[in-house]
Order: C-alpha cells, then sequence, then structure tokens
C-alpha cells in the first residue's frame, strides 16, 4: 500500500490539474473545422483553374465562413490566456522548439490567405454585396483574372489548411507530462477530423442553400466510391451533396483508423501511457466518448452517408451534424481527460 | 560553467514546513500560493513501513519540457547555473509551461505569469543560500554547484545513495534525495 500526502494547494493544479477550460477545446474545434474548409476549398479553387468550365458550387462560402469562424476561435484563445496585454510578445520571436509559437504564426499566414479566398470567391457568396460596392466586384475580377495568383492562393490554403490542422495535435502531443496527450497521432488526428467536420459544414451549407447547378470535385471520395460503384453502377449525373457526403465518409474512416490507431498506441505503452487511454476506453470520459466521439460523431453518420450515398435513404442535415458534434466532443473530451493524465510521482 | 542543484537528506526532513513559509516570506508569493510544499510517502503495511518526507519545488530540469513550449521564450535557463527562469513581462499565461511540467511545480500568479521556485537567484547571485536552504531547522537541504566536485552537494551525491524525482519522464531534474 503506499499512501501519499501533499501540502500544495495551488489553485487551478491542486487536487487536480485544471487548466484549460471550455475555451481551448472550442478553439481546437474551430481551428480543426476551418482548417478542413481550407483544404476543402484550397482544393476546389485548384480544380476549377484546371477545370475551367466547372462551377463551384456550395465551395463558395467555404473562405468567409473560414474567416468568422478562425476569428471566433482566436478569440476565445485570446480569452484563455492570464495575462492578455502581453499576447503582442508572441509576434516578437519564434521559438522553433513550441509548437504554439509554430501555430501563433501560422494563424497569421492563414489571414492573408483566407482573404485572398474570400475575395476570389466574393461574387459567387455574397453577390448582393459585391453588387452594392462595385470595386470589390472588380478587385474580385481583377484577381480571377490572374491564374498565377489563383494557383497560389488555392495551393496557400491547402498547405496552410493543413498547418493549421496538424498543429493543433502536435502542440497537445509535445506536452509530454500528461501521457494521454503523448502521441504522434495526435496531429493526425486532428487533421483529418478536421477535414470531416470541414466536408460536413459545407455537407449542411449545401443542404441548407440552393442546389449546386452542376456537380463539384470528388476530393477524396476513392474508398467509398469503389464500394458505392461495385454495389450500383455510376449514374450519369452525379449529385454534389452525394459527392459531399463520399468525401466526409472517406475523412472519417481515416479518422475513425488514426483513432484507433492512437488508443492502441498507448495502450502498449508504459502504465502511465495506459492509465491516460483508460480514462476515455472505461474510466470517467467512457461514456461521453464512446456515445458522441465513436458511436454519434464517426460510426452512425458513416452507415448513413453510405446509405444516402447509395441513395437507399433520403439525403439530410442529420448525419453532417452528427459529425460536427463529434468533432467538438473529441476536442473537450481530449483537453478535459489529458489534464487528469499524468506520471505518478506518488509512485516513487 | 556552472550547474546549480540541489541535494535534500530525507532522513533529516522532518516536513516542519519552515521552508515553505520562508519561501513565501522571502519572495512574497501570494497567499494561498507555495513555490515549495511538503511531501510525505508511507510504504507498506504495519509493522513494516517505510516513510518518506520530501521537500519539493522546481527541479530546474537540465532538459525542461517548460522552456521548449513556451512561445514567446519567456520560460527560459538563466545563464548563470543552469535555473529556469520566467521573465514576467514576457508571458502572456497561456499555461502550456503548467501542462508541460511532470512534476506540476508551477502556477499562474494572481497577475497573470507563470511562476515558480527561482532557486532564490537573487539570493545565490549575492552568494548566499536560497531561502529555504538557509531557514532548515534540521540542515537537511543543500545547495551548490554540481560542477564543482569540492561543494557540498558533489561530495554528498558521490558518498550518499541518492534518487530524483519522476526520472522516466526524461526531464533530467535538478534535485537529488538523499535516501
Amino acid at each position: 500500500m503506499i499512501e501519499f500526502t501533499t501540502s500544495r494547494h495551488n489553485p487551478g493544479i491542486d487536487p487536480t490539474l485544471h487548466l484549460w477550460g471550455w475555451e481551448i477545446p472550442v478553439y481546437l474545434f474551430l481551428g480543426g473545422l476551418v482548417a478542413g474548409l481550407m483544404m476543402l476549398s484550397g482544393y476546389h479553387i485548384l480544380r476549377a483553374q484546371w477545370d475551367r468550365d466547372r462551377a463551384h458550387g456550395h465551395y463558395v462560402t467555404a473562405p468567409i465562413l473560414s474567416l468568422v469562424l478562425l476569428s471566433a476561435g482566436m478569440l476565445t484563445l485570446f480569452l484563455d490566456l492570464e495575462h492578455k496585454l502581453y499576447v503582442w510578445r508572441l509576434y516578437l520571436t519564434f521559438e522553433i522548439a513550441s509548437p504554439m509559437s509554430w501555430g501563433s504564426w501560422i494563424l497569421l499566414l492563414v489571414y492573408p490567405a483566407l482573404v485572398a479566398s474570400t475575395l476570389l470567391t466574393l461574387p459567387d457568396s455574397l453577390p448582393r454585396l459585391t453588387r452594392m460596392v462595385p470595386p470589390l466586384g472588380r478587385a474580385a475580377s481583377a484577381f480571377a483574372a490572374r491564374p498565377g495568383l489563383v494557383h497560389l492562393t488555392g495551393f496557400a490554403n491547402l498547405i496552410l489548411g493543413a498547418m493549421l490542422g496538424i498543429y493543433t495535435g502536435v502542440l497537445l502531443s509535445a506536452l509530454g507530462a500528461r501521457p494521454l496527450w503523448n502521441s504522434a497521432l495526435l496531429g493526425p488526428l486532428f487533421l483529418f477530423s478536421g477535414l470531416s467536420t470541414g466536408a460536413a459544414t459545407l455537407h449542411l451549407l449545401a443542404h441548407l442553400g440552393p442546389r449546386a447547378k452542376r456537380d463539384d470535385g470528388s476530393f477524396g471520395d476513392a474508398l467509398t466510391s469503389a464500394l458505392v460503384h461495385w454495389l450500383r453502377p455510376p449514374e450519369a449525373h452525379t449529385d454534389g451533396n452525394r459527392k459531399l457526403a463520399q468525401a466526409d465518409n472517406s475523412f472519417l474512416t481515416i479518422e475513425f483508423a488514426l483513432l484507433a490507431l492512437f488508443l492502441g498506441g498507448l495502450m502498449t505503452s508504459t502504465e502511465a501511457h495506459q492509465a491516460g487511454a483508460r480514462l476515455l476506453l472505461s474510466g470517467p470520459w467512457a461514456a461521453p466518448f464512446w456515445v458522441f466521439v465513436v458511436a454519434s460523431g464517426i460510426l452512425l453518420p458513416l452507415v448513413l452517408q453510405f446509405l444516402q450515398a447509395q441513395r437507399r435513404i433520403q439525403a439530410t442535415v442529420i448525419p453532417a451534424l452528427l459529425v460536427i458534434g463529434g468533432g467538438l466532443a473529441l476536442r473537450l473530451i481530449l483537453v478535459s481527460a489529458g489534464q487528469a493524465s499524468h506520471w505518478s510521482i506518488a509512485l516513487h | 560553467m556552472s550547474r546549480y542543484i540541489m541535494v535534500i537528506d530525507t532522513r533529516r526532513c522532518v516536513g516542519c514546513h519552515d521552508c515553505v513559509v520562508a519561501c513565501q516570506t522571502e519572495n512574497n508569493v501570494p497567499a494561498g500560493y507555495c513555490r515549495d510544499w511538503i511531501t510525505e510517502t508511507a510504504r507498506g503495511e504495519f509493522p513494516t513501513v517505510q516513510l518518506e518526507i520530501r521537500t519539493e519545488r522546481c527541479n530546474h530540469c537540465a532538459n525542461p519540457p517548460c522552456v521548449y513550449c513556451c512561445p514567446t521564450g519567456a520560460s527560459h535557463i538563466h545563464e548563470r547555473g543552469g535555473v529556469v527562469l520566467v521573465t514576467h513581462d514576457k508571458c502572456i499565461g497561456c499555461k502550456a509551461c503548467l501542462a508541460a511540467c511532470p512534476y506540476d511545480a508551477r502556477f499562474i500568479h494572481p497577475e497573470g505569469y507563470a511562476d515558480k521556485c527561482t532557486f532564490c537567484i537573487h539570493r545565490v547571485e549575492k552568494g548566499q543560500d536560497p531561502a529555504c536552504v538557509s531557514v532548515c531547522p534540521t540542515r537537511c537541504m543543500h545547495f551548490g554547484d554540481a560542477e564543482d566536485p569540492l561543494s557540498d552537494v558533489s561530495r554528498l551525491l558521490a558518498s550518499r545513495p541518492h534518487h530524483t524525482l519522476l526520472p522516466e519522464a526524461g526531464s533530467k531534474p535538478r534535485i537529488y534525495y538523499l535516501t
């Protein structure tokens, strides 16, 4: 038997670590979602350039939505700081070993990329504003007339979106004192979670907005379309919404695999890592993890979107909402449980 | 190049908390917070019980994760002695260093910056011992330069069995407990 007593009583540290509340998980969720939107819109901008007669469809809302959501995310980041008046210190240095320093500079670069893609898609996303403010329309047209700039915007959104999506997971995984987070798979997991929530957001907007006149790019549908086409041959005209559902399913499948590998890696590691994983698998966070992240956040939307892609059930917004909820739940649970995971000094 | 370390004799520490109060007084630690603290670990079952009393604080690690994760460079290694310090007006209070510390040795000061034991560097640079070491009534605490083979700390480490806390965390702590 080991009995451990300590006289330390620091607020936020004892009896259990409580550093980050809702602000950080909400930023991680919004950052991941924006990363997914950026990668999808960046890819689509490039596809639209290469295949000149394709319409933009519902991807046109991604840039302006990203600007709004990322700004909201950065506000929550700012709210979390305890020494807010010194936030400008982030931009006086680049600490190469600090993922948070990487992130603050990535966020600085993301904004011009988003402003560029927003300007490019403004005539389609906000046509009334473009008509009311003619200089905006002229600027958008001048921008679209320069293929080099458009290519650069597409690549910038794709690359910076990937960096934004992955750095948040790397940031947590670099904090080795919290064994639950200490896995190299956390970065890719957050990236694919961001892609799936981004695709789900576009899917939601496509359902709520006017239907696209033409079908759109089929980014990422290789995994599900192979199975779908085996069961039912493809039709002559495809629905853009169906393509998004297929893309989302590919991201969800990879996300599920990464989640399984992440937990498997922890369970085959040290006692401290196993204890961290057990917090999610069978401990205090097991119920919300299995229900909101795995079942309703990944598996149920996979099944529903697969059936929708096969036209066996009606397409609805439900899978998209479940995926978005699952992405938020994943981050809320991981940030909260991670703070409860620790190396135990009591064993020495 | 000096390397400041602390060596604490757990067979002499009685857990009186003089070091805790001295630190709070010397460094104006806000009420309700502590930069150092006492732990007691009891192992076994009666009548075969072992008890270790330790005075703990920031370990001023040689491989400090709290320094690597800091996005502004506020958390840094002092040029003298390898002491890990925080520059208050560079700290943004992001709490990454608190999450990075395997010993949970840091806390957020009410004024918003990350705070912790500084090895009383302001006293050490005047040739004095840290406040906690100065007041210890059993003289169980020793502070000195590990690079000096003639220092008290080097001699104690060479002659007595000792351990550090959580060596498997990989941070290379610089506080040694004599057993």
